[in-house]
């Protein structure tokens, strides 16, 4: 008996050691959760049958913050992932660690893996190179904030689907006329209201080309374009124009339940609000201030790239090569794009998209490419590149909850949200300067 | 003269503890003194880099208005925590402690909470008080209090402070009851028979009897509310608004573990740490000199 037992365990580590000999498991550590999360194991899993070298094994860690720091601590203990998804927040984060990662074009180069980087949107990968150029990361899943809209709310308020924010101000009350709660929320209050009305605007966020030009960048933000319009948002609460909802996508619910007619935030929301919303709506581009400017220059995007970390075999970065490949095929892109709202990487993905008709049959989904390559990005509209940026937005996020709250005014918020982000460059700069 | 008694040196103390020893290494001075030395770095999120900056990291930290308002609401907050359960706990366990049918029953019922995680804790206040969806936010609406805990920073603290009292009421409520009903019962008779009342009872004898079980908690919720509450705030306002419910452990959380400043967070951490020692130091030696055992 004893025997037999001891047999299996012999044959069962054989076994297991003659499988891992077959087959090389690739670790993708990922922030995605609930339906994005099955969409990621379906994408790995039909990697894995594409061929028998390799198997790519996605791990859901949490949220995108703490997909990155639990990277970041298994790189610590050198237990790290082969590839990890990272937001584009922790992108100077990641940049400034060159011992930790692995550039993305380099793999490809490598590895001898066909890498054509022009296929790859502009506005997308200008996010995710070195000043040099090279691409560091693989654009996974981007989207940019639009401005969805309440069709039917609107259609009944007698409003039409606003442009400018003079227009949305119009809506907005029309909406309140009508009986609603509130006129228009939004989410990601620093993405949406700040980096990318600065770059909508063609204002610059940061100095040194909002970071990409030098980790010795500082906020700029405390304008006068962004103050004013902040404080006349805030002065908009009275007659309920409108409502703050939380940090994030927190105030989804307020969009999707009819409680307020407009929002601004992310273009991924559009598989969360099909399900959710049980009225006609639809996307539209961003609100321009045509006291700043007539015509707005491009947005920005947001959402997350695949690193590949540092200190695996070749066999790994073989497969991982052979993976990030096959995740920008057009195929896989545009069923991604389809299905969840983000922006398809390729120009090829976005092709495809079209001639399959999906646009004409979902209008206002191409929203979000449209808004991104409206024009050749400026150094003020290329993206945003300051390292502790996470801890920044929180700054940003305290500030502006205070300003909504009435503590404080746009312009002593704004004051003191750039003076503590500085702190907070300053000391990244420190910890980057060696 | 006394006869002095010498055993022969053995091994078997030292063995027996041994694993508590081992323990206490393995799970605090280990872990303690890494934040320490952490604490004096400062260093890139990867560890690629560092700095040995000795105090510059506390030094930072006490120059920062926010950490110092952190400070002051993390007493605030403790004391409304151990204040409230403890109250509540004290009122609903005087009453418990006079029925006489059924006490298993609402014993059972008043301990539950505490079986309770505090995340899940934190997620049902969330639910009840959620500004669009919440049943609780619905009703107050109605008398026309407009509830939104994700901008009222004192709507938030108010919410964090219920919450963290509730899940807590269940443990102080069953330390209170099996001290009152360890007070022997002649005592109370007696007194009732001079004709004291059900008040008067209470502040005059069961009170005082009960003051070493009442001490014993207030360092247990204090200790309580400084670093378990961790998992409620995350739930129900994760700090915010506006930092309106970021308590020191918090802060710690957030600045390593989102902001990925160790240096900073580890000094936190200690600082964390010293004042815990010193709150425990002081109510052990001037509070407990107070209280009749």
């Amino acid at each position: 008996m004893k025997h037999a037992v001891f047999g299996a365990m012999i044959a069962g580590a054989v076994g297991f050691a003659t499988t891992a000999g077959a087959v090389t498991e690739i670790q993708w550590w990922h922030a995605m959760g609930g339906t994005n999360g099955e969409r990621v194991n379906k994408i790995a899993e039909d990697f894995n049958a594409t061929q028998s070298d390799y198997k790519v094994v996605p791990v859901y860690k949490g949220n995108y913050t703490e997909t990155m720091t639990a990277a970041i601590a298994a790189f610590r203990a050198k237990e790290q992932p082969t590839i990890v998804q990272v937001f584009e927040v922790g992108t100077a984060t990641m940049m400034a660690a060159k011992g930790a990662v692995y550039p993305v074009e380099d793999l490809m180069a490598d590895t001898g893996t066909p890498f054509d980087k022009a296929g790859y949107l502009p506005a997308v990968i200008s996010y995710y190179q070195t000043p040099e150029g090279k691409l560091l990361s693989m654009p996974f899943n981007s989207s940019t904030p639009v401005l969805w809209y309440n069709k039917d709310a609107l259609d009944a308020a007698g409003a039409k689907v606003p442009t400018t924010w003079d227009e949305v101000k119009e809506a907005s009350e029309k909406l309140v006329a009508n009986g609603m709660d509130c006129g228009f929320s939004f989410g990601w209050q620093s993405w949406v209201m700040l980096e990318n009305y600065s770059a909508w605007h063609d204002l610059p966020f940061a100095t040194k080309e909002n970071g990409f030009a030098g980790f010795d960048a500082e906020l700029v933000f405390n304008n006068d374009a962004v103050v004013n319009r902040l404080q006349q948002i805030a002065d908009w609460q009275g007659a309920k124009l409108f409502k703050y909802g939380g940090r994030r996508g927190d105030s989804l619910p307020m969009f999707t339940n009819g409680e307020c007619g407009m929002w601004l935030n992310s273009s991924a929301y559009y598989g969360s609000i099909k399900g959710q919303a049980k009225f006609n709506f639809g996307q539209t581009m961003l609100p321009v201030d045509t006291a700043v400017r007539d015509k707005p220059q491009n947005s920005i995007i947001g959402g997350a790239t695949l690193w590949v970390l540092s200190g695996k075999s070749d066999e790994q970065y073989k497969g991982a090569a052979k993976f990030l490949a096959y995740l920008s095929t057009p195929e896989v892109q545009a069923w991604w794009h389809q299905e969840t709202g983000y922006v398809p990487i390729t120009t090829a993905a976005y092709e495809l998209s079209r001639s399959q008709g999906f646009y004409e049959k979902n209008p206002g989904t191409d929203t979000a490419i449209k808004q991104l390559s409206l024009n050749t990005p400026t150094p003020n509209s290329k993206g945003i590149r300051l390292g502790n940026f996470v801890q920044i937005r929180d700054v940003i996020n305290e500030e502006l909850e205070a300003l909504w709250a009435g503590d404080k005014t746009a312009k002593e918020a704004m004051d003191s949200a750039v003076e503590r982000g500085n702190v907070l460059l300053r000391k990244f700069e420190r910890t980057v300067a060696r | 003269m006394l006869k002095r008694v010498h055993y022969s040196p053995s091994l078997l103390p030292y063995l027996l503890v041994a694993p508590q020893v081992a323990i206490t290494l393995v799970f605090f001075i280990w872990p303690a003194s890494q934040a320490l030395y952490q604490s004096f770095l400062i260093e890139d999120a990867f560890g690629l880099s560092t700095e040995f900056v000795w105090f510059e990291n506390f030094i930072a930290l006490f120059k920062d208005p926010i950490y110092v308002e952190t400070f002051w609401r993390t007493a605030y907050f403790s004391l409304a925590v151990a204040g409230l359960s403890m109250g509540l706990a004290l009122v609903l366990a005087a009453f418990a402690d006079r029925v006489v049918r059924g006490a298993t029953f609402y014993r059972t019922l008043l301990i539950w909470p505490y079986a309770i995680a505090p995340v899940l804790a934190g997620a049902l206040w969330v639910f009840m008080f959620n500004p669009t969806l919440g049943i609780v936010a619905y009703a107050l609406d109605a008398l026309g209090i407009e509830w939104n805990h994700k901008l009222n920073g004192s709507q938030a603290m108010l919410l964090v402070i219920m919450a963290a009292a509730w899940k807590q009421v269940a443990y102080n409520f069953l330390f209170f009851l099996a001290a009152m009903q360890s007070i022997p019962k002649s005592v109370i008779e007696a007194a009732a028979i001079d004709g004291a009342g059900p008040v008067k009872r209470f502040w005059t004898i069961i009170f005082p009897l009960i003051t070493p079980t009442t001490f014993f908690l207030l360092v247990v919720n204090m200790v309580y509310a400084f670093f378990d509450t961790f998992g409620i705030i995350h739930a129900v306002t994760q700090g915010g608004p506006a930092n309106a419910t970021t308590i020191l452990v918090y802060k710690v959380y957030n600045d390593g573990f989102v902001g990925l400043d160790l240096g900073s967070s580890a000094a936190q951490s200690v600082i964390l740490m010293a004042i815990v020692i010193a709150l425990t130091v002081v109510q052990f030696r001037f509070i407990e000199k107070r209280v009749e055992y």
